[in-house]
């Protein structure tokens, strides 16, 4: 496994500002993440877990410090350089799925794609590549509600690595499932560092979880605990 | 690349409980449209179809139409020898001293009476109206209480049959024709004989003159010096000009259709925006999903304005189908609509039709609709904080 970190944080901060009060939501942080690890990231709620998950997946901009993807500094990429570097390198696997409600399993899947240059065979090949990987081969006509949520996630999940992304990032993904189905989501993610080579990000609030990661960090009041 | 078709057409149907109230708005504004637009461009049509631009109309000085207008008898001779007016094969002058007179009739609906326009033409009234023909019957003799009625006010009061007879003044006229003014004025005419129709109204005058000059030069001429000339105290001016005026008709059906148009559509804009915000609201999450997904500001505005105008041209599409019902529903039971003609007081009968051009246009301007009630709330969808956007779980 290559031993070059996929991302470089260095000491970011990000703050809110709410009327005269500024909010620390992270505080001088810096860490390294390898490619092929299995990150999570733990600590109370509030502590500034998904602030740091979104800032280096490109869906929010840090205060100061720099946070880069593959040698890429993405705060400084603009708003439309960001939207396509997201559709490119990252993929996002959410607390409740996120998944569009009027579109079937294999729809919501393809999403990503539309915005490559594949065409729709392609497209429908990865799609289905994609769904076999979550063990959801033969969902692709279902639509969301008729779906357990464990499957729901694993849809998620595949519509997160459809475009072959480096980077995979998790908030809370088994915060609404049944311990089974969090079980599946999980060992799927796993199976996915130590077989496709990606690299995962994961937020939890649950130790068992934590133990599917290959390394944990606390998160406290914004700051990385030892 | 955009946000397929299908996302838009199903979340619109999805949604349909919300949706139908605003589509059916802008099927109702969509369809009064297409109606309005009809009814007036059939007015224009059959007025616009009634002159022939070689001719010359006479009135008296001072007269809007033929009906308010009197010619004498001299003044008529004095016309006839007039230099310039163009020959029959007899050598006879082409022209036509003509009597207008408005005549009751019952309608064949039964609902009470309506007016009609009778007009007396003299010899060449036929000849200066080519666009008039003869579609059943024959002509009327001159000298016998004989009309020819238009073939498409038969069909609207009774009596109007061949055979049949229509109360004039003291008496009675024979229908012995039906002509087709194909599309024209005088398609809501019944015509006679003019000194027959003088005899039986007790009139020492006619209305007005219609004639022929014999080239564009002759008519110019002709023009002037009937206006210069003192003693005749009459107006004359090309047939088509004169027609054109009598369009006027068309002017308060068009301003009213203009200003139902704005005032219904300034409400189906603001049903549509209701209904688009909301659904931006409901969405909100999914939005910022599809930001997240590398889907762009610009990506998200064409998405809901694409829905917006998918919504509208649902609504479009039912309006001009049920305009389109209702012409079929006219033209099925054969009924022309009348309008009251300011001018001559006598019911025109007017063309209306609902084309497919007609129902495009009302299908466009459900889209119209659609793009401005979407319009802000496609932006405000665009603004979304991505991150905003995926806390609001
Ligand atoms: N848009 C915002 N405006 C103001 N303050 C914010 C905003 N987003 C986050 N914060 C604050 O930043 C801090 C960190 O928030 P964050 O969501 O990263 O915490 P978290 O560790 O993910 O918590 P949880 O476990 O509850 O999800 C919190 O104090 C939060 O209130
Ligand atoms: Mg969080």
């Amino acid at each position: 496994m290559a031993a070059e970190p996929i991302v470089v944080v260095r000491d970011l901060s990000k703050i809110y500002r709410q009327g005269d009060i500024n909010v620390v939501a992270l505080d001088h942080v810096s860490l390294d993440i390898t490619a092929g690890e299995f990150v999570v990231l733990m600590g109370p709620s509030g502590s500034g877990k998904s602030t740091l998950l979104h800032i280096i997946a490109g869906i929010d901009r840090p205060t100061s410090g720099s946070a880069k993807v593959q040698g890429i500094d993405i705060a400084q990429l603009d708003e439309s350089q960001l939207a396509d570097w997201r559709n490119q390198n990252v993929g996002f696997v959410f607390q409740s799925f996120n998944l569009i409600p009027v579109l079937t399993a294999a729809e919501n899947v393809e999403l990503p794609l539309l915005l490559t240059d594949l065409n729709g065979r392609e497209r429908r090949k990865q799609v289905q590549t994609a769904l076999e990987l979550v063990g959801l081969a033969d969902r692709g006509h279902h639509r969301p509600d008729q779906m357990s949520g464990g499957q729901q996630q694993r849809v998620a999940i595949a519509r997160a690595l459809v475009t072959d992304p480096a980077l995979i990032v998790a908030d809370e993904p088994t915060g609404n499932l049944d311990a089974k189905s969090a079980g599946d989501v999980l060992a799927i993610l796993r199976s996915l560092t130590l077989t496709a080579g990606k690299t995962v990000v994961m937020v939890t609030h649950d130790p068992k979880s934590a133990a599917y990661g290959s390394r944990s960090l606390h998160l406290e009041k914004g700051e990385i605990a030892a | 690349m955009a946000l397929p078709l299908r996302y838009n057409f199903r979340n619109v149907l999805v949604r349909w409980r919300t949706t139908l109230f605003t589509i059916l708005g802008i099927a109702a504004v969509v369809a009064v449209f297409v109606l309005l637009r009809g009814m007036a461009r059939g007015i224009e049509r059959s007025s616009g179809n009634t002159g022939d631009p070689r001719n010359i109309l006479v009135v008296r000085k001072g007269s809007q139409a033929e009906s308010g207008s009197l010619v004498t008898r001299e003044q008529f001779r004095t016309l006839q020898y007039l230099d310039g007016i163009a020959k029959d094969e007899r050598g006879e002058p082409v022209i036509s001293a003509e009597l207008v007179m408005i005549v009751s009739a019952p309608r064949r609906a039964g609902a009470g009476e309506a007016n009609t326009l009778l007009r007396g033409v003299t010899a060449g009234g036929m000849e200066l109206r080519p666009q008039v023909t003869l579609k059943e019957g024959r002509w009327f003799v001159p000298g016998k209480r004989e009309v020819v009625v238009a073939q498409r006010l038969a069909s609207r009061f009774a009596g109007f049959e061949i055979g049949g007879t229509i109360k004039a003044g003291p008496d009675r006229l024979t229908v012995v024709g039906h002509f087709d003014g194909t599309g024209s004025a005088f398609d809501s005419e019944a015509w006679m004989d003019a000194d027959e129709a003088r005899s039986i109204f007790d009139r020492d005058m006619y209305s007005s003159v219609l004639l022929r000059p014999r080239d564009e030069a002759a008519l110019t001429n002709l023009v002037a010096r009937i206006q210069a000339d003192k003693r005749l105290s009459l107006r004359a001016e090309r047939e088509v000009d004169y027609y054109s005026k009598q369009t006027m008709t068309a002017v308060p059906i068009k301003y009213l259709a203009g200003m139902l148009g704005v005032a219904m559509s300034i409400g189906a804009v603001f049903a549509a925006m209701n209904t688009m915000y909301a659904s931006v609201a409901a969405r909100t999450r999914e939005i910022g999903t599809l930001r997240v997904l590398g889907f762009s500001r610009a990506a998200i505005v064409v998405c809901f304005l694409v829905e917006g105008s998918f919504l509208a041209m649902l609504g479009g599409i039912l309006g001009s189908a049920l305009a389109w019902g209702v012409y079929a529903f006219v033209v099925v039971r054969g009924i022309n609509f009348g309008t009251m003609d300011f001018q001559s007081f006598a019911e025109t009968v007017f063309q209306f039709r609902v084309t497919p051009d007609l129902m495009l246009l009302g299908v466009l301007f459900s889209v119209a609709i659609g793009l401005a009630g979407s319009l802000f709330p496609a932006l405000r969808a665009a603004r979304l904080p991505v991150i905003s956007a995926l806390r609001s779980l």
